[in-house]
């Protein structure tokens, strides 16, 4: 099996995953029905993404491995999604900034996975874009929102933006097989988002009245597997269903 | 924005393909226009209803009182003759 490849989509799949199952966690908890509903369906939109992701990854495994035993059957330090989307929904607007630090970065990198020359991928990115376009309007509205809303909103989401910037480095980070991957016209090359990214968002921010944190040191890991404490815990919400009854099905 | 409680409601129409009328579907809370859309396209629209959504702040919708249900439409109810049914209508007319 193409190893590069199998590693790859797997870097791009996790974060969804990941993400999904935080929001997904929202369910029946959203700060208003409305929201509550909005949160979930970007959820399942997201575990949809993941499910063409690593239903490519098994078929290129080509052993017994299904869609579900590379979402629900490794351990912690075999998923290497970026600690951004790990980060737990501390509160509302820690879960919109993290949606919107995420978001921004996730529409820019599909619009670039959309050439790739591996067709599969590139048709998952086509049909995902829609989706993320969304996401982000979603998100965005809301940072406005919290930033220019009152007193209270607008330091609760100041906070939160300046606890997760530490986290958005990672995103342009390049692993093995995504540089195996860009050279071979399949994989984005992520460090050319950044300056783009880094300005969309501020841009964002300074509408919102929010600052752009001025820290410039990041902390990094997840991309090889090396999580914060709060990927342990989601995951064994996330397992807990195969791990107890294998594979049990619905 | 002040509390959630304090949002006001929204009426939602929704058209579920283009040629047909938008259809009152639900209610929903919602700071102001831009999130009573938003809120309504997640809320009613998520399993492909709609292709079009209108909004409009439960407020502006002017209610019949049911206490003058009797004036307003018992007359009708014996004036057969206000209904089309008294035509052959063609095969070929379809939406009648």
């Amino acid at each position: 099996m193409n190893q590069n490849l199998y590693n790859y989509i797997l870097g791009v799949a996790d974060n969804s995953l990941i993400l999904g199952q935080r929001l997904g966690s929202l369910t029946g908890h959203g700060p208003s029905l409305e929201t509550d509903i909005a949160c979930t369906n970007i959820s399942l939109d997201l575990f949809g993404q993941v499910r063409s992701y690593y239903q490519y990854a098994a078929k290129i495994a080509g052993d017994k491995r299904t869609e579900d035993d590379i979402a629900m059957l490794r351990k912690e330090r075999e998923y290497v999604n970026v600690l951004l989307v790990e980060q737990p929904n501390t509160d509302f607007a820690y879960t919109m900034a993290r949606q919107f630090l995420f978001d921004v970065y996730h529409h820019l990198f599909l619009t670039q996975l959309e050439k790739s020359k591996d067709l599969t991928l590139s048709a998952i990115a086509k049909k995902s874009i829609k989706e993320v376009s969304y996401h982000q309007r979603f998100s965005t509205d809301w940072i406005k929102r919290l930033g220019d809303g009152t007193e209270v909103s607008h330091q609760k989401t100041q906070e939160a933006i300046d606890s997760l910037w530490t986290y958005t480095d990672e995103l342009f980070h390049q692993t093995e097989a995504d540089k195996a991957m860009v050279a071979e016209g399949i994989g984005v090359d992520v460090t050319a988002l950044k300056e783009t990214y880094y300005k969309k968002v501020d841009e964002i921010l300074n509408e919102a009245t929010l600052q752009t944190p001025e820290s410039k040191w990041f902390q990094k890991g997840g991309k090889q597997g090396i999580h914060t404490e709060h990927l342990g815990y989601l995951l064994s919400d996330l397992q807990y269903m195969q791990r107890t009854y294998p594979n049990m099905e619905w | 924005m002040s509390d959630k409680k304090n949002w006001p409601l929204w009426e939602v129409f929704v058209r579920s393909k283009n040629g047909l009328e938008h259809r009152h579907c639900g209610s929903l809370h919602a700071a102001d226009e831009d999130m009573a859309l938003e809120n309504a396209r997640d809320v009613y629209t998520r399993r492909s209803e709609g292709v079009s959504i209108w909004v409009v702040e439960s407020k502006h919708i002017t209610a019949s009182n049911p206490e003058n249900n009797g004036e307003m439409f018992e007359p009708a109810h014996d004036k057969v003759y206000r209904h089309p049914t008294f035509y052959d209508l063609p095969d070929e007319v379809k939406h009648m």
